[in-house]
Parts: C-alpha cells; structure tokens; sequence
C-alpha cells in the first residue's frame, strides 16, 4: 500500500483542493461569528424582541369615575348601552371600501346611509363635522342607542356585517338630576387623537386607542383623576393570535369620583331662574332701541363666601351634554357651534366677558379711600359732570345733592365716582402722565383681582380687562394702522369719526376715559366669576378665594379621599373700617338703595342681605343687567347680555334662588324643611367599598305658582322715585 | 488503474465467517470514516429532536400524534443509512459504470415534475406527490450529476492519457449538468439550482479543469444572475423574499416575516437557549417552515449557541473529513466525486443556515442531515455512503 498516488493528482488539482477546504472552513466560520454575534452579544435584545412577539395584550378600558354634587347625587356617570361599531380597518380591506356593509347597516339602524357613512370618515382639516377624529385603527361608534333587536340581527348575521360589532358598552350619561343641566360646567368627552396618544406615551398616564378624553369643564379638568388606569390582560399566543398561556397581568383601577360643591337642586333652581328672567326681560319694551330686550345670553353664579365653592353655576343659553355620548352626530355640532345657537358652548360664568357697570363701584370707592378720600366725607352727586365741554350724565340723570360714598353707592351715584376719578387722573399729570403716577383707581382694580383668571378648575377661563395707561398703549400698538385707515376727520359717522380721534392719540389715557371708566364702563370687561369672587370676598372679611367646584377626589371604593382645600389668591385692598363701611352700604342698596324694591319682605334681620345692581351700556347693543349680592355664606352674581337693568331684569331671580335656598315665601317666611341649602353642605357624600354612593333622591324643581299679578304688582313695583340701575 | 487491485477487501478464504470478516484488520468496517459517519448520525440525532420539538404542537400537522413527524423523520433516517450501506457495498467505482442509466433516470423524473404529477409546495413547484409520498427529484440530480461530470472529467486523466481534462471533455461535461438545472429553473426551484452550479463549480475546480473554464463560469453565473433578475425569470416571491433579506424592516408583516422572526428566535435562544420544547417562538410557531428549511432557527432558539454551534462543528468535521478523502484517494474520479459532495453540502449548510441568520437570502433548501425531508435525507446519506466508498476504495465489482 502506497500513499503517493500514481494518477489523478497533479499540484494543480492538490492547490484547488486546499482551496477548497479554506473555503468551507471560512464559510462555517462566517456562520459561526454571525451565531455568536446575533445570540452571544445581542441576545437580550431578541428576547426582549420576542417575549413582545409572543405576548398580546388585551386591554379593558377602566370605568370612569362619576361626577357627584355637594351631597353625592350623581350628576356625571355611566350607563351600559347597545353600541353598533365599524372597524374602519376591515370596512378598507373589502372592495368597495365596506360601502355595502354600511348601507346595510343603515337599513337596520334605521338611519340614512349617509349619516352611517359620515360617522366613520376621518376627521381632517377639510371634512366638516360629523367625521373621526379618533385612531382610524379603534373601532368606531356609529350608535349607542341599538335596541337589542337590532343588536340580535347584527350579531346573528355576523358574515353579512364583517367589521361590525354591537356590544354592550359602558357610556358617559349626563343624568341631569332634578332637572338641573349644568352643562358647561361638566364639560363632555371626545376619542383620544393620535397626536395626545404619542405625546402622553411617556407620562405616567398614558392613553389607550379606545381613551375618551374630557374636552371641557370638569370632565377636563379632572380628566387623569375621572379616567383611572386600564387593565391589561397579557396572554402568550402563538403565530395565528391563539392563546398558549398566560403572562402577568395588570388590573383595571377605575376612576376615582370627583365630589364638587354643586347642589344639583340649587343648580336647577338657578337655571330655571336665570331662563325665566331672561324670557321675561324679552317681554320688556326697551325705550333706547325701541324694540324689546333681547336677552341673548345670560350667567348666574352662586358661590360660597368662606370657601370660594361653587354652588351652582348657570350659562345660557345651554345644551344637553349627552349630544357628546357616543359620537356626536353633524346636525348637533353644527348647532352647538353655531352662531344661530349663540355658542351654547360658552362658560357664560367664566368666559363671558362685559363690561361691569355700576357693580364695579365697590372699587373705586375703595380706591378713593386708599387714595385718602374719607369714606363719610360729603361729595356732591349732580345729575351731571362736564370736562372741556363733553357732558357725562348721571344714570337717569338724577341729582342727589351732598352725599357720603357710602350713599354714593346706595344710589349708584355715578357723577360722584366721575369727580373723584377725574381728579385723580389730573393729579396723575392728565394727558403728560407723572412717571410716578399713583393710577389709584387702576392699581386698585387689579389688586380686586381684575384683568386676570380667578384660577377657578375648569379650563379656557377668561381674564377680563383693566384699561389701565399699558392696555392703552397696546391696545393702540395693535389697532393704529387700522383706526388711522378708516377714520375721517370730518363728514364720517360716529365710529368713523372715533376711529380718527383713536388714530391720533388712542394711545393716551384721556379725561373721558378715566371718567367711564371709574363706573366700570369704557373699556372694562370683567367676568360673572371674578365679581363673584370680589363680592364673596367682601363678605368674608377680604379673602378672595381661587373658586372651586371639585370638592374633593374619592377613589372609586370609597377608601382614599383626598379634599380639595380652598385656595386664595390674596386680600381684598381695604382695611377692617372700610370692609365694614362698604358691607353697611350694600345692605343699604338691598333694604333703601336701588335693589330695595326686589327685596321687599326680606328677613334682613335675620338673613342680611348685600347688594349691588349694574346696568352697563354697550356700544351698538342694549344694556347688560348685572346684580351682585351675598349673605353671611353665599354670594349670588347674574348677569345677563342685553337684558336691561340689573335690578329690573336679574334681581326677581336672585332673589328666588335665595329664596330656595333659605326656604322664604314671597313675604319673607322661612320654612327650613324647604330649605335646600340654609347652610353650606360641609360633609362629603360616602362612597361604599362597592362604589355604590349613598346619595338622597332629588326631585325635579318645580316653582311655586306666581301669585296673580295685581298682588305681585304691589309687592313687587318699582319704587316711586330712586332708580332702577 | 492501475494499483488499486491491491486495496480491495482481502480474504475470501472460506475458512472465515462473514461477521470475521467484517471486523477483520482491513475490513470496510475497520477502514470505514467513522468520524464522518458518527458526526452525520448524532447531526441526525439532533435533528429527530429538533423536528419533534417543531412539530410537536403543530395539530394542522401532526393532527393528535405528536410523534408523527419524530416517527417519520428517524424513519428516513433509516432509510438513509441502509441506503448508504448499499451505495458503501456497490462502491462508487461500480456507480461508474451505471452513470449513463442512473442520469437517465433522475434527468427524467425532474422533467416528470414539470407534467400535471408534479406539485407545489412552499412556492416551489419541485415535487412529485405519487401514491402519498413527495419526492423531490432535484436532490437525486445533485448525485447523479456529480457522478456523471465525475465520470467524463476523470476518464482520461485516470486512463492517464492527460494530465487535466481537455476543453472538449469540459463542455461534454457542462453539458450533462446544463439539462437537469435549465429543468429544475423552469420549475422554478432557485436553491437547488444554486446548490447544483455551486457542485459544478466545486467539480470543475477538482477536476483540475482550466483556469479558464473556472473564472469563465463564475463570470457567467454573474452575469446570468443579473439576466435573471432583469429578464423577469424569478417569481415575484422569489424577489420579494431578496428584498427582505436586504432589509427585513422593510415590511416585518410581510416578506421580511420569515428572516425577522427567525433572527428573533434564533438571537433569543442566548448562550443556551431556552431548553428543547420551550421555546416561546418555536412553541408559538411564529418561525414558519420550522422542522424543514428553517429548523436551525430551533436549535438556534432552544439550544443556544452551544447547541447551534454544535450543530456548525459536526458539519465542519464531516467536511473537513470529507476534504481528506478527497486529497488521499488515489483516482481524480474519486477526488472529484468527494469535491463534487463538498460543495455540494458545504454550500448548502451556509445557504440554509446563512438565511436563518440573516446573512443569505431566503431559499427553500434544507439543511443537510438536520431538516425533516425524505429525499433530502436520502441523498445526503448517498453522499456520505459515496464518501465512505472513496475512502475503502471500493473496486469495481462484478
């Protein structure tokens, strides 16, 4: 036996086998450094990789918590509905876009096809509402109202409706207890958008595709409290989604409650009240137009002194919250947002802006007296006070003679407040302003609190205005080009002609405007919360309290409950005396001054009674009636847009949500066992281990009978002489 | 042929007993490559328990048995190993002679595939399905191919009339491997017909062919690779499939499915790995094709680097082994022949396993010894019973 071969191989052959041989050696080392490189250095990240592979999640969504009034009746909760939805994703993948299925559909949920179609088209910046403007991969609601029939026919004929299901589904009910609306207050809810999923993705409370987030009032504001935490269900699957196993899983927490100070009855009381005295004041003859009041819009709000609580809080014109549930559908949001429907939207309470009229007068007259003016001191009321020739008349123009800022404030005397702030605005250099201008009857506004948010919890509040010199100067800045195009010197109109005396010096702070404005005309806005605010403060002793109406958050067993303390945001301007003064005057307006005569028969010994009227001019529009008053625990303000005076048009209803509160008759007698609220509710409502709430039933409010209007006339009339602002 | 008489199994003496015989000083079994053989049977171990555990929940499949393919598998295993002694027994030199018939054969039952017998399976329209049992006809033209351009290249280098094949005899032998791979293009299966140039390629450069001959053809199969991606040969899965292994992010739902889940399965399975069965991609199945073209990705998963690597070494020493006969036999048939069953498995075992990691495009080719497939199994085992009798050399009997 020979190992050299005596054939075949010649060196060639020899070399092209060792080459071959380190071929296949360097190709199983390839491999080998890839395994390594894939399972030795990267491994981790494939586990990670597939552990995410084989496990799916099933998320159910937590129940969101209740909104409760002061005494835990129910006024936001859920309801279990028949909802009928569309999987856009599966509709996209049949021929014609899933157009068959829905008009199907439609048949069976008696609805027209388009109606069907335009609930499930996304919402984009061309497509009107009704559209989708959650995650197109989340199914969407076409209706929760399915009557369980129409559920039977979806469900048993499931291969005639791919991509529909009708499943029972908790939904948001507004139950409006005792008729009580409180719509703008508790706000409504809409899908999550792609958008606040990927920027809550990292928070600590991120969003599921199927969210629902509060959009306004409490629902936004207590949104993270009211939505809870999800559950999750992991299951390992295999390739096809079948279930092999199950992984950890986490428990849904539903959502805490969120107690507020509203009283439903007191809530209903006042919408019922703010709706008939605006219905009344169309029925007024406005002499100045010549045409009856309109009474477009109007606000009440009730407000606890020592706390800053919200009682009731009123806009109208209002709507019905449960349009939101479920998807709202195109004819409703072109009502709500229309301006036919005058922006029932609207916040009345806290994004309503007017200017104050005489319910302003509390500061200036505190103004005067910081400014060193004596409160008692004696200041002529003529029935009107004229500067370089322009007259500024008093209200109705009627002359008082000689008389105290107290009394200046029983009669809403406005030529007093026109001289004091006149003056002042000389003192300050006039048109060529000291650098150290003391601007008392301005400092003092903002140091009411005006011109800025009452930081109440409910969002998009607005701030009102102080037209101070600064406003002034960017008020100009931002309108010169403007007014200076449009104003004509002579031969113009009326607003052309202002427009040409803006343009030249717009920017200046002149007599006539620190006049208007020391009655809270002119340029003043203010908003119903913030004068609710000053007026409860005033009450209190001087603290202006940040308004609330969460009250406290319950967590959805009852155990956790955390209060939400009242918080302020400073002291009124005024010492102890002035307080007192200012409190002695506005119980004066209420029993002799110019609301005495809606508050005929009151128990002022036993329940005094503060008040202030207003009736603001507006420029182009008719007067906005503004009535502002308290008592010991609560301070009712109501205004209401081109509705007249404030005693004349707002002070009737006032005066009937004091009367349910304190459970008074039309003369003045109190039965308790009427009352709703002779005291604020200071006890939170219990909530059981179960989440069920223990909460007293409350029956729709149903106002006495009027008496027949000759007895009412007598009680009621206008006083013979003294005014009606 | 002279001095290979001398190398044949000695003592017919009557006065020894079979089974003595067999375990005599220079029997086949003394002189057998063990190495190889027992390197081939534990990949084939590892293989029954890589296909039981792919399988075993696989109810589609398996139905309520969940040995059915274990049973199966060693089955063929079975089969393959007395296929290989009776490849060991007739000897590669008697093969020789039944080149011409055995090519007939295999040339023919790959055209059969291309009539209504043949069946798709995976996209690739391979198989004949006659009487229950799939065959796939390619992986015998893989052995008779080798064999037959075996045959011309060395027959008058052996006879010692040349040094190296002349140029007709190269084109003779192109030619016998042109007609089964234009069929197996046309039905289409990609893989094989890599696998197959790859043997022709290892073949000629054995064979001692011209330095010509060899660049030309890599020349060519580049510029037919680039003919084929233009002209629109492939299928529309078969370049979806490149695609993906260019860039698996690419559509992980889609095409790049397979590449991505078997890279996640494979780089889960760590040092090693999860433990045989538990597996979470094996057991939840996102790894398709998993006891055939993608069963690396099971051991990659459930026996880590460790076991997977394992895997790598055995079929590294079977082809080193490999590699020795084919330097030490004394006929270039022979070497060739050994080379030809080189390329052949070590192009295969990068292509299969390349794919898994990621580093190859996707192609349906099973990984030798390991994946579940009778004719896979079966012309592997041919091979090494080839190898086996290059090693003996086998004389030509009868």
């Amino acid at each position: 036996m020979t190992n050299i071969p005596e054939t075949g191989r010649t060196p060639r052959v020899q070399i092209r086998l060792v080459i071959i041989q380190i071929l296949v050696v360097s190709l199983l080392l390839t491999l080998g450094g890839r395994l390594w490189y894939l399972q030795v250095r990267n491994g981790s990240e494939y586990a990670e990789e597939a552990s995410g592979n084989h496990v799916q999640q099933v998320v159910q969504p937590a129940v969101r918590g209740s909104i409760l009034d002061a005494r835990g009746v129910p006024i936001a909760d859920n309801q279990t509905r028949l909802v009928v939805s569309a999987s856009r994703t599966d509709l996209m993948k049949m021929k014609d876009d899933g157009k068959g299925v829905l008009n199907k559909l439609a048949a069976v949920l008696n609805m027209t096809p388009k109606d069907v179609a335009d609930k499930v088209r996304l919402c984009d910046s061309k497509t009107p509402q009704p559209c989708w403007n959650g995650s197109p991969y989340q199914p969407i609601p076409i209706t929760d109202e399915a009557t369980p029939k129409q559920a039977l026919q979806i469900r048993e004929r499931s291969e005639d409706f791919p991509g529909i299901t009708a499943e029972p589904t908790a939904v948001r009910r507004y139950g409006a207890p005792g008729k009580s609306n409180t719509a703008q207050v508790l706000g409504y809810l809409s899908p999550v958008t792609d958008d606040e999923i990927n920027k809550a993705k990292d928070s600590d409370s991120p969003y599921l595709r199927s969210d629902q987030v509060g959009r306004s009032g409490l629902e936004r504001t207590y949104d993270k409290q009211l939505r809870g935490k999800a559950g999750v269900t992991r299951y390992e699957v295999d390739n096809l989604g079948r279930v092999i196993g199950k992984a950890d899983s986490d428990q849904a927490r539903p959502g805490s409650n969120v107690v507020t100070s509203i009283d439903a009855r007191v809530q209903a009381v006042s919408e019922y009240w703010l709706n008939d005295a605006m219905k009344k004041a169309r029925d007024e003859f406005d002499k100045n137009t010549g045409e009856n009041y309109k009474a477009d819009a109007g606000a009440v709000v009730v407000m606890e002194n020592k706390t800053g609580r919200i009682v009731s809080m009123a806009s109208n014109p209002s709507y019905d919250p449960n349009a939101w549930v479920g998807g709202i559908s195109g004819k409703d949001y072109t009502k709500l947002t229309g301006k036919k429907s005058n922006y029932p939207l609207l916040n009345r309470a806290i994004q309503g802006q007017a200017a104050p009229g005489s319910i302003f007068k509390v500061i200036p007259t505190t103004a005067a007296v910081n400014a060193g003016y004596e409160f008692n001191g004696r200041y002529p009321c003529p029935s009107s006070y004229s500067i370089g020739g322009q007259v500024f008349k008093n209200f109705e123009s009627q002359g008082h003679g000689s008389i105290t800022l107290g009394q200046a404030l029983e009669v809403s005397c406005d030529t007093v407040f026109y001289k004091l702030s006149h003056d002042q605005w000389a003192k300050d250099g006039g048109n060529k302003p000291k650098k150290d201008a003391k601007d008392w009857f301005y400092k003092t506004a903002h140091q009411f609190g005006l011109g800025k948010e009452t930081g109440i919890d409910l969002p998009n509040e607005v701030t009102g205005r102080v037209p101070d010199r600064q406003w002034k100067k960017d008020y100009w800045k931002a309108n010169k080009d403007a007014w200076c195009k449009q104003g004509k010197k002579s031969g113009g109109d009326y607003a052309a002609r202002i427009a040409y005396e803006n343009c030249l010096e717009g920017m200046k702070m002149r007599a006539g405007d620190s006049v208007n404005y020391s009655i809270g005309q002119g340029d003043t806005l203010v908003t119903p919360i913030q004068m609710a605010t000053i007026y409860s403060a005033i009450a209190n002793g001087g603290t202006m309290y940040n308004p609330t109406v969460g009250k406290a958050i319950i967590s959805a067993d009852g155990k956790h409950i955390q209060e939400i303390a009242p918080k302020s945001h400073g002291k009124l301007p005024m010492d102890a005396a002035l307080r007192k003064d200012i409190d002695g005057a506005l119980a004066d307006v209420a029993t002799k001054g110019t609301a005495a005569w809606r508050f005929g028969g009151w128990p002022q010994d036993k329940i005094p009674m503060h008040a202030k009227t207003g009736t603001a001019e507006v420029y182009g529009k008719q007067t906005t009636s503004w009535f502002a008053t308290y008592t010991k625990d609560y301070s009712i303000v109501m205004t209401i847009s081109q509705g007249g005076t404030g005693s004349g048009a707002s002070g009737p209803a006032v005066r009937k949500i004091y009367d349910a509160i304190y459970g008074l008759d039309d003369d003045g007698k109190q039965d308790l066992k009427k009352a709703l609220l002779p005291e604020p509710q200071k006890t939170l409502p219990k909530i059981q281990p179960d989440g069920s709430i223990d909460a007293p039933k409350v029956k729709p409010y149903k106002p006495e009978k009027p008496k027949p209007p000759t007895e009412q006339t007598e009680l009621a009339g206008p006083p013979a002489n003294g005014r009606r602002d | 042929m002279a001095g290979t008489g001398g190398f044949s199994v000695s003592g017919y003496g009557p006065e020894r007993s079979t089974l003595s015989r067999l375990f005599a000083r220079d029997s086949i079994l003394r002189r057998l490559d063990w190495v190889i053989l027992l390197c081939a049977l534990a990949l084939s171990v590892i293989g029954s328990a890589l296909v039981y555990s792919a399988t075993r929940n696989r109810t589609e499949l398996v139905g309520d048995d969940p040995y059915a393919f274990l049973f199966k598998h060693v089955l063929n295993i079975g089969i393959g190993l007395a296929l290989m002694a009776g490849t060991i027994w007739l000897g590669h030199r008697t093969l020789r002679t039944a080149v011409p018939i055995l090519y007939g054969i295999s040339v023919f039952l790959v055209l059969l595939v291309l009539t209504p017998l043949g069946a798709t399976i995976n996209g690739a329209h391979a198989w004949l399905v006659v009487a229950g049992f799939s065959l796939q006809p390619a992986e015998f033209c893989k052995i008779t191919i080798i064999l037959g351009m075996a045959m011309l290249l060395a027959a008058r280098v052996d006879a010692g009339d040349k040094e190296h094949p002349d140029h007709r005899t190269v084109v003779q032998s192109l030619g016998l491997a042109a007609v089964p791979i234009a069929i197996v293009l046309l039905m289409p299966d990609l893989g094989s017909v890599m696998v197959i140039v790859m043997i022709v390629l290892g073949v000629l450069l054995a064979s001692g062919a011209s330095n010509r001959w060899i660049f030309g053809l890599l020349g060519t199969g580049v510029l037919g690779g680039l003919a084929v991606w233009q002209l629109g040969v492939l299928d529309d899965y078969q370049i979806a499939r490149f695609a993906a292994f260019a860039n698996p992010a690419l559509d992980p739902a889609g095409v790049g499915y397979n590449t991505n889940q078997a890279r996640i399965a494979i780089g889960s399975g760590g040092l090693t790995g999860t433990g045989l069965t538990k597996g979470s991609q094996t057991t939840g199945q996102f790894v398709p094709e998993q006891q055939t073209d993608f069963v690396f990705t099971v051991a990659g998963e459930e026996l880590g680097f460790v076991g997977a690597g394992a895997i790598l070494l055995l079929l590294g020493v079977v082809l080193w082994r490999a590699c020795r006969i084919a330097r030490e036999t004394t006929e270039l048939y022979g070497t060739v022949v050994a080379a030809g069953i080189i390329a052949w498995f070590a192009f295969q075992a990068f292509e299969n396993v390349g794919m898994t990691l990621g580093i190859m495009p996707v192609a349906g080719l099973p990984l030798p010894f390991v994946s579940y497939g009778g004719s896979s199994m079966f012309a592997v085992w041919v091979a090494v019973g080839l190898l086996q009798s290059i090693k003996v050399e086998r004389p030509l009997s009868a």
